[in-house]
């Protein structure tokens, strides 16, 4: 039997945009798929590329980095600096021979529950085309090895 | 500072192929202020390369160190014991550094991830710009601080050649004429008749060997000793 394939999607998001509308996509019951792994931080301007490679390496399926809208941060342009560095984090994992569309930045206002609830949907589904992580599965294996007698 | 920039990475990996376990040796001088080869892009690499192995289904492994300058034997020494659990070092350092990284371990093989690429000048963060060819005979002095050795593509040393238009080279339009600079700089500071004295052409051969350079004091140190 085909293994089923629940992505696991890694979401680092922003406490004062993205977060509260994740919070109130909760309170207004919005669906959508349970993969979705989330990081609150104070602001995506603290996502560093290397973040994104950790999280290819210990088996994300996909990354979504979100954010303010443009012109709205908190810290002023800490999203912009997040949006550059999700496009060179796509060069380089294209580089290792990862589909670059693994990782993708969103901008979602703090009012903007259905965006959120779309986007979710929009990389699991993505993801659900890319197939799974080359690498999960090798952690997987391994895991499998090292419990085996 | 030298001014270095990364090899493509399936060079790098096609020099890492034949090695299980490789430590990236970052440097935290030059090479990590022009984003090339500092804690940070060795990470970067470390991680790069070890998810290229592990979707290849290889069993590699890659760490990272960085020291404060690879130039420099008594910061490499902190690498001793480390080195010992590796196949192969992967330096990020300049040449002078990558060189320095195999002499004082000589068992371990080194790879280069860069390419040395000129001595320069942080003209903004991600600009860099040659400035110097350490050529030995320096002329900024007569020329208002500015190099025709490294701006000038034939490196005159006694005014423009025929090639120069409206201030600029021949060699591409958007590149300055570096005499043309010369000149404007030393009229602006009423210094033309540095330009009248003929400069002789350069001695190349003192190029021709490794330069090596002897502090008197180092002299007097260690002549004490003979």
């Amino acid at each position: 039997m085909a293994e089923r394939y629940d992505p696991k999607v890694l979401a680092l998001i922003c406490t004062y945009c993205t977060y509260t509308a994740a919070d109130m996509a909760g309170s207004m019951r919005l669906q959508y798929p349970p993969g979705v792994r989330v990081v609150k931080l104070l602001c995506t301007g603290k996502v560093d590329v290397l973040y994104l490679l950790e999280a290819f390496r210990a088996g994300a399926d996909a990354v979504m980095v979100s954010g303010c809208e443009i012109g709205d941060c908190h810290f002023l342009e800490g999203n912009l600096r997040a949006k550059e560095r999700v496009a060179h984090a796509k060069e380089l994992i294209a580089e290792a021979g990862l589909d670059p569309g693994r990782v993708e930045m969103f901008h979602i206002g703090a009012s903007d529950a259905p965006k959120w609830a779309e986007a979710v949907r929009q990389m699991t589904r993505r993801a659900q085309e890319l197939g799974p992580n080359p690498l999960g599965r090798q952690k997987a294996q391994s895991l499998a090895a090292e419990a085996r007698p | 500072m030298i001014v270095a920039q990364r090899k493509d990475f399936e060079q790098i990996k096609a020099a890492a192929a034949d090695f299980r376990k490789v430590l990236v040796v970052g440097c935290g001088t030059c090479v990590a202020v022009c984003l090339t080869g500092g804690e940070k892009e060795a990470g970067i690499l470390a991680a790069q390369l070890d998810l290229a192995s592990q979707i290849q289904g290889e069993d590699k492994s890659f760490a990272v160190a960085c020291v404060e300058r690879q130039c420099d034997l008594e910061f490499l020494d902190e690498l001793a014991e480390t080195v010992l659990d590796y196949d192969a070092l992967l330096s990020l350092a300049c040449g002078a550094g990558i060189q320095l990284l195999a002499e004082r371990y000589p068992r371990v093989p080194v790879l280069a991830g860069v390419d040395t690429t000129f001595i320069g000048i942080n003209r903004d963060v991600g600009l860099w710009e040659e400035r110097c060819r350490a050529c030995r005979a320096c002329v900024l002095t007569t020329t208002g601080g500015i190099c025709p050795v490294s701006l000038c593509p034939k490196g005159m040393l006694n005014g423009p050649c025929g090639g120069t238009r409206q201030g600029k080279c021949e060699t591409d339009p958007e590149r300055d004429c570096a005499w043309s600079l010369i000149y404007e700089r030393l009229a602006g500071l009423d210094r033309l008749e540095n330009l009248s004295a003929i400069v002789a052409p350069r001695d190349h051969g003192a190029r021709s060997q490794p330069g090596r350079q002897v502090h008197p004091a180092y002299l007097r140190r260690y002549s004490a000793h003979e």
